[in-house]
């Protein structure tokens, strides 16, 4: 499982990138290696303004549907609108050309509710027992 | 057999049923014999009168169904199969499903359609439930002239979920612009609408759904098949959820089911649309086939997030629908809606010309119209009916106000001499 | 194959409706008048039979093809039943004859059917009335949830938002709750494939509304403490759903309304085989105990002292129209045919027969095949292939395999809960010929697991087409023939 050494990591595999005040997010190898085949993507609203943990995006395989939850509360400030046509990405680059969104942080104190790429590693090593 | 499991007796298997458990009283008559429950159902069958000619409609009609359509759906390969689990022996199903998807396509000039629901009743009330999770607004415009049924089905299915429920009234026959446009503001999830109405008046819809759009609310006709013979088609008019009985497509009435509950949108919503779906993919050779898809809509998948409890669809009726069209196809199809407008037209003139009646001529319809009476319409329908005459559906049993009107369906079956025959003894009984 | 609007010619005609004998001749002003004729295909009647022959040859059905699709009770439908729901003075009755004033005497054979179909399924569940209006088993328990929310409304039970289920139970049940406007709490089972009834006691509380159970259960498995359940779950004044999905595993041998339940709803496709058609309709009729009753969806079935049938909308609790009219009538008429013919102890026997079918299955089976719990089972039974899996044969090969062997696979992947899942409901119908033969492709998929599980990834070789791409499906939709190819 690829995991990404400076992005932090929430229990339900989203994963974000934090620089300055924007964080980018999407699913970790782990989410998308689980789903399967990622057959759609229901993209969040521009300018949504979302809470931490809340469910702002849903993901459709085949046979699953999963929600998927925002890492840190903020507005919505840009969608991967490529997910529309091309849900692979996810697949293919969950942590580049993959991401779902980009949001404006609304407090950076968050972050302490999130996994260090170490923590979700052993975090991923404690499910498979 | 059971001695492979080591047991002694059939009762041995329900050894987890206690005593305790077992039925306080299972009092039922002993088996017939085949030849005596056919004899049986065959006397209780003829004590329904099913020789009154018909003009009674009301959302349900007597057509002509091609005998061919019964013989094709009576076979086993289709009617004792479920669910097409497995695609690789169910082709046929998922194919004709396929069909009747483009079927109703053709008809409602619509991009998608699900492969069926239950019936026109419920299948509005999934349409309504589909666009309040879409708009994510609670208020609904329901037209008056929606099949007052219909209309008691969804308040039962929504009373407890505190949706705002305005109706607007009917005003000459159609629709009222004024009273919609009134209502329709940014807390509106859509405007739920029927052509021919209720009263048989058609319309032209195209005005409401552009004032809908423009304060973000979707629309939902609910719709006639056969009239889409010759009417505007919904996609014409740019709605955005087409539901309706699909019954007149070839299923007997059957006194009230099963019927054929239909759902046509827009491609861009279909991920919000209930119900299955068939879609054409390729298998591992790259040959064309059939598969149920976007799946993860469905209760199985999502449980209690699902976009409807919904779990099977009604797979024959849909078939029976398929069969239909094909056998009737484009020129038969405009053939039967010209004939039942021509006949309509036909007992609308002869219907004038009795004292007593007035034909509601207030705006066009297609082949069910209103009749006000100079007597109580039950009353007149109870005479006509020791007249031979299903004489059509008495408005006073839905609207209040209205005991004096009749509504009346004249279908491509009604012959002239029958029509004649209707007028004469409707006469008699006004006389 | 191709699709019949391929084979659309312009101008060909299958049907012609004839002149019209009528004088006028009307025409849609042009405002409401549809510009292009539908385009629904041109073909003879000749091109309709031999299209729909030959996609019905392209199906696996009960007629053609042993079909022991677990859960979804797959047994004959006797041919008499077709007769009977065909006969002319009930498929061409109109719905709203009895309507009319004088109407009801219309229609009083019809109406005598669905009275007497409601007394026969009072006397076998132990409820005291039923509504047979719901049009499917989903639409069955929406029904039955409204019925449990109206109890709750009326004794002001203001407090009530959670629906139990099992963690084993069908989809439909969560979603049912939910559309009620519930929300649901899970229950895991225990080893033996029961409730988990210290689970339970943890979550009750007086905020849950009730609790829904398949009985016997999806594992096959009759749950042995209803009445302590049943107890827990009236103590906080919460109703007792029972999902009737599997009600012909014990026709005869209980009564759900004697278990304590307060409310149920039959699948008649199962129990009382009504045909699947591909996939419904179906039909769902409710009963209720006393407790729920007048709650029940008008319009109701009554017999005047007169001994004439009429309906009755006059019921100020009800929770009112559920669906258009009186139920899926042509099904329930099968129905009620279908169980005059069996009478008392042929019902019963369906019940034995099916449970020794099973047990027989099971017990030829449970050596190749892991049993998720290994007891006696009722109607049917879950198997796990995950033996099979650890060679890298799933239980979607084992399907396709008995494809090739002209067997309808049996459910895979149900119940959710159990991996590799493949649960086999053999139903009463099947003679021990056709389940040994099952047994034996059964086992000899598990040796070709052994020694070629690579060859599994070609199955089905002799179908008209072989493992779709259902991903294709979802990505690149297309739905309608009119739809244009994804690029």
């Amino acid at each position: 499982m690829d995991i990404m050494d400076h992005y932090l990591y929430t229990k339900e595999h989203e994963w974000i990138n934090i620089e300055d005040n924007i964080g980018t997010m999407g699913i970790t190898d782990y989410a998308q290696s689980a789903l399967g085949d990622i057959t759609y993507v229901e993209l969040p609203q521009q300018d949504q303004e979302v809470e931490q943990f809340e469910q702002f995006v849903s993901v459709e395989s085949v046979k699953a549907a999963s929600d998927i939850f925002c890492p840190m509360s903020g507005r919505i400030i840009e969608v991967n609108d490529k997910l529309e046509e091309t849900p692979a990405l996810i697949n293919k680059d969950c942590y580049g050309k993959g991401w779902i969104a980009k949001i404006e942080i609304k407090d950076l104190d968050e972050t302490s509710n999130l996994m260090s790429a170490e923590d979700y590693r052993s975090y991923l090593e404690s499910l498979d027992h | 057999m059971l001695a492979v499991m080591g047991l002694k007796s059939i009762d041995d298997l329900f050894v987890d049923i206690k005593p305790k458990y077992r039925p306080k009283s299972f009092d039922l008559p002993p088996g017939k014999s085949e030849h005596e429950v056919l004899r049986h159902l065959t006397e209780l069958s003829l004590k329904n009168n099913v020789h009154l000619t018909p003009f009674i409609g009301g959302g349900y009609y007597d057509h002509y169904v091609p005998a061919a359509v019964g013989m094709l759906i009576s076979r086993g390969e289709f009617y004792t199969a479920y669910t097409p689990y497995q695609p690789e022996c169910a082709q046929g199903t998922l194919q004709a499903l396929f069909e009747f998807q483009s079927h109703m396509c053709a008809l409602t000039g619509m991009e998608v359609s699900n492969a069926s629901l239950y019936d026109g009743g419920t299948a509005l009330y999934e349409a309504m439930m589909m666009a309040i999770r879409m708009t994510g607004r609670h208020k609904i415009i329901m037209d008056g002239g929606v099949s007052p049924i219909y209309r008691k089905i969804l308040k039962t299915y929504t009373h407890h979920l505190h949706y705002q429920f305005e109706e607007t009234p009917v005003v000459h026959g159609q629709s009222s612009r004024e009273e919609i446009q009134k209502r329709l503001d940014k807390n509106t999830a859509v405007v739920i609408l029927q052509n021919p109405n209720f009263f048989g008046a058609i319309d032209d819809f195209t005005d409401i759904v552009e004032k809908a759009h423009a304060v973000g609310a979707l629309v939902i006709v609910s719709v006639y098949p056969i009239s889409l013979g010759v009417l505007k088609t919904p996609g014409e008019m740019g709605v955005d959820i087409v539901t309706g009985e699909g019954q007149s497509l070839g299923l007997p009435l059957n006194f009230g089911g099963p019927y054929l509950g239909f759902m046509c949108t827009k491609k861009q919503y279909i991920r919000k649309m209930p119900g299955r779906i068939v879609g054409q993919t390729v298998d591992s050779k790259g040959r064309r086939c059939f598969v149920n898809t976007l799946q993860a809509r469905e209760q199985h998948i999502r449980r209690e997030k699902a976009t409807s409890n919904i779990c099977t669809n009604v797979s024959l009726c849909a078939l029976q629908a398929a069969i239909f069209m094909s056998m009737i196809g484009q020129g038969g199809l405009k053939e039967m809606a010209q004939l039942n407008l021509d006949k309509a037209e036909y007992a609308k003139q002869c219907l004038e010309k009795i004292k007593g009646l007035q034909v509601k001529r207030s705006s066009p319809t297609f082949n069910e119209f209103t009749v006000c009476l100079s007597k109580d319409a039950s009353e007149v329908a109870g005479r006509m009916i020791e007249k031979g005459f299903a004489a059509g559906f008495p408005l006073g049993c839905y609207y209040k106000g209205m005991e004096k009107y009749l509504l009346v369906a004249v279908t491509e079956k009604r012959t002239k001499e029958e029509i004649d025959g209707y007028a004469k003894a409707l006469a008699e009984v006004l006389a | 194959m191709e699709l019949i609007f391929e084979k659309s010619v312009k101008g060909r005609r299958g049907f012609r409706f004839g002149n019209s004998d009528v004088p006028t001749h009307a025409q849609v002003p042009s405002k409401y008048a549809r510009k292009d004729e539908a385009p629904l295909p041109e073909v003879s009647e000749l091109d309709v039979v031999r299209h729909y022959t030959h996609l019905s040859q392209r199906n696996f059905s009960i007629d053609t093809h042993f079909y022991p699709l677990g859960s979804c009770t797959m047994k004959y439908n006797p041919k008499f039943t077709e007769t009977v729901a065909r006969l002319a003075g009930f498929a061409d009755l109109h719905p709203l004859l009895p309507q009319l004033a004088t109407g009801e005497k219309l229609t009083q054979g019809a109406l005598q059917v669905l009275y007497e179909l409601e007394q026969w399924m009072c006397e076998m569940t132990g409820f005291s009335a039923f509504t047979l209006q719901p049009l499917a088993g989903a639409h069955g328990e929406l029904t039955g949830i409204m019925l449990m929310a109206a109890y709750h409304k009326a004794k002001g039970n203001a407090k009530k938002k959670y629906v139990i289920i099992p963690d084993s139970a069908h989809g439909t049940n969560p979603a049912s709750a939910a559309v009620a406007g519930y929300e649901t709490i899970s229950i895991p089972s225990n080893k033996n494939g029961g409730m988990d009834v210290e689970a339970l006691k943890s979550v009750v509380n007086d905020e849950v509304a009730g609790l829904m159970m398949t009985v016997p259960s999806t594992y096959g498995v009759f749950e042995p403490n209803i009445d302590e359940i049943a107890e827990l779950i009236h103590s906080i004044d919460g109703i007792m759903y029972y999902d009737g999905a599997n009600l012909n595993a014990v026709l005869g041998r209980c009564r759900p309304g004697d278990l304590g339940f307060d409310v149920m709803h039959i699948n008649t496709h199962k129990t009382f085989t009504t045909p699947h058609g591909g996939g419904g309709p179906g039909s769902g009729p409710v009963g209720v105990n006393a407790k729920l009753e007048k709650f029940l969806p008008i319009s109701r079935v009554i017999k005047k002292s007169d001994g004439a049938y009429a309906l009755n909308y006059e019921y100020p609790d009800s929770i009112g129209y559920i669906a258009s009219f009186y139920g899926n009538f042509a099904l329930l008429v099968r129905a009620y045919a279908y169980m005059l013919m069996l009478g008392k102890e042929g019902l019963q026997e369906t019940a034995d027969h099916a449970v020794l079918n099973a047990n027989y299955i099971t017990a030829k089976l449970k050596g190749p095949y892991k049993l998720c719990f290994d007891r006696l089972c009722m109607h049917e039974s879950v198997f796990s292939a995950g033996l099979q899996a650890q060679r890298g044969v799933h239980a979607i090969d084992i399907a396709k395999f008995l494809i090739d062997q002209q067997i309808h696979p049996p459910t895979v992947y149900f119940p959710i809960s159990v991996s590799e899942a493949i649960m086999i409901e053999p139903t009463e119908t099947e003679s021990k010929q056709t389940m040994d033969h099952f047994v034996q492709k059964m086992i000899e998929a598990d040796e070709l697991s052994k020694t070629n599980p690579l060859v599994f990834k070609e199955f089905p070789k002799t179908m008209p087409i072989s493992r779709p791409d259902e991903v294709k499906a979802a990505r690149d939709v297309k739905t309608s023939f009119f739809l244009p190819d994804a690029t």
